[in-house]
């Protein structure tokens, strides 16, 4: 493993940086307070998307998915990544293609025709798993001390997302996936309430190609999620990977319209990614988390308002 | 599973057989057909869809049957089943190894084959195609491209090549299996 413990690799994946900017500024943002600094992946591509390419190809996957980490064991850096999907394609190929000889071979002679190999010198770190194990809740917990004045105080509902804990084999929780808490634990630090509720760690429907091919039922998911999160009476929803962020965001937009008759009434809960709450509690502001929306930009999230948030929290501009 | 030998498994039509053993797959003769998979998904909770017939019908080979429905591509890869099963079938990754075969005999959704055109023409499943995308992230005070193959043209050329050399291109109809196809057509 690449040992530079205050030093990444950032890999951005697709929909962070062509959707969900705020992410990527929230996420650098919170790092750089910690002194832990991102360096570019120049060139990288698509993870590639486990859902649907992998569902497609598996030679093609596990090929594009090294060439993106020897981007990284050139810089002789692991990876930090923000996107559940990034997440589950890179930690599997990585694996895949360290312990298999046979298909080490076969990829590196594909990655042969572009000039690269793989040599299976890095590992693959989702940034939850960094927030949680290298900079340490304490860490975290004193610099809120000299954050925020007023308390943040609000009730989070907690999506997981499902290729953070699972498969369990590869992951850094102790093979648990049923019942985990260490995401509760580390948004806690905000000072809010993170609630349980009913089916917490059931899918968001937007993973395995489902959201693209067949988007009805898989915004059926995110209505019963919904529903679940708005019983526990929850004022936000944290997210850790833009693709559950996504569903949350256009997807309760998308369920408001199209499940009009089925629910109760329209669900209106602000969603964010978990580093912009955290950088909101070590006292950076709203705008620097990219919660305020550009007035004149049309067409782009937030798609869910963020109003009740800003509200809630005493920062509505 | 040791003693379970590849041609043990019986009642499987040849190419499910021979993806099975490839996969490594041995385990799924240890199904016993108890439902935890079905109880478990999300999918089946509001399809109809069932995770624990669809272990049946690859154990029994119903290779057309399984390739050509649409539900194959119900499963969301949560791998809720996966971690569950009380007999060690890795259900999900079975699912997605009979999602690669049906590409391979034709059987693909239309909007997918849209997102293999953007990954072999930009790099990126989901790119940025529109100004305004550009646009939010300067408002974010971020490059208007991020340093992916959107800022390196050389990196999209690598992918193109990649996706020629394991004849992704071929087995999806995306660049030069785009054009043909456009050609013949017209
Ligand atoms: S949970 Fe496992 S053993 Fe039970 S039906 Fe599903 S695949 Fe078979
Ligand atoms: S991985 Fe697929 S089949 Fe298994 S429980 Fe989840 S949605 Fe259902």
């Amino acid at each position: 493993m690449a040992s530079n413990d205050s030093k990444f690799a950032l890999f951005l994946g697709c929909v962070i940086p062509n959707r969900y900017p705020f992410i990527e500024r929230a996420t650098r943002a919170v790092f750089e307070k910690f002194k832990i600094e991102l360096v570019d992946m120049k060139g990288a591509s698509c993870c590639p998307a486990p859902g649907v390419f992998r569902g497609f190809d598996i030679e093609t996957w596990l090929v594009v998915g090294a060439r993106n980490i020897t981007i990284a064991e050139e810089l002789g850096l692991d990876i930090a990544l923000m996107c559940n999907g990034c997440y589950g394609s890179l930690l599997e190929v990585n694996h895949t293609l360290k312990e298999d000889k046979e298909k080490r071979r076969k990829v590196n002679e594909h990655l042969a025709k572009i000039g690269r190999e793989f040599k299976g010198t890095i590992e693959i770190r989702h940034v939850v798993d960094i927030m949680y194990h290298d900079i340490g809740p304490e860490k975290i917990r004193n610099r809120t001390k000299y954050g925020r004045k007023t308390p943040l105080n609000l009730n989070l509902a907690v999506h997981y997302g499902c290729h953070l804990t699972k498969p369990a084999k590869l992951r850094p929780w102790d093979m648990e996936c049923e019942n985990p808490t260490f995401f509760d634990e580390l948004v806690e630090i905000s000072g809010c309430k993170s609630l349980n509720y009913k089916d917490k760690f059931m899918c968001c429907g937007a993973g395995g190609g489902v959201r693209g091919a067949f988007k009805e039922l898989s915004l059926d998911y995110t209505r019963e999620k919904l529903e679940n999160m708005t019983a526990a009476k929850a004022d936000v929803i944290i997210t850790g990977c833009p693709f559950c962020h996504l569903q949350f965001d256009l997807g309760q937009v998308e369920v408001n319209n199209i499940f009009k008759d089925k629910i109760s009434a329209p669900f209106n809960i602000p969603v964010l990614y978990f580093t912009q709450l955290i950088g909101l509690a070590i006292g950076m502001t709203p705008e620097e988390m990219g919660l305020i929306k550009s007035p004149e930009l049309k067409g782009v999230p937030p798609f869910t308002p963020m109003k009740p948030v800003l509200t809630k929290i005493g920062d509505s501009a | 599973m040791e003693n379970i030998k590849p041609e043990k498994i019986t009642y499987v039509s040849d190419d499910l057989t021979r993806l099975l053993r490839d996969a490594g797959y041995l385990e799924l003769c240890a199904c016993i057909q108890c439902g935890t998979c079905t109880g478990s998904c999300p999918s089946g909770r509001r399809t109809a869809s069932r995770t624990r017939s669809l272990m049946k019908k690859v154990q029994l080979g119903l290779k057309e049957e399984i390739l050509s429905d649409k539900e194959l591509w119900f499963c969301s890869t949560c791998y809720t089943c996966l971690e569950r099963c009380p007999r060690g079938v890795p259900v999900t990754d079975v699912i997605i190894s009979l999602r690669n075969l049906a590409v391979k005999e034709g059987y693909m959704q239309e909007p997918h084959i849209a997102l293999c055109k953007m990954f072999y023409n930009t790099g990126h499943g989901v790119p940025i195609n529109e100004e305004k995308w550009k646009k939010l992230r300067e408002y974010h005070k971020l490059n208007e491209l991020p340093p992916t193959t959107h800022q390196y043209p050389e990196a999209e050329k690598e992918i193109q090549t990649l996706l020629k050399s394991t004849e992704f291109d071929k087995l999806t109809g995306v660049g030069d299996y785009e054009k043909k196809k456009g050609e013949e057509e017209s």
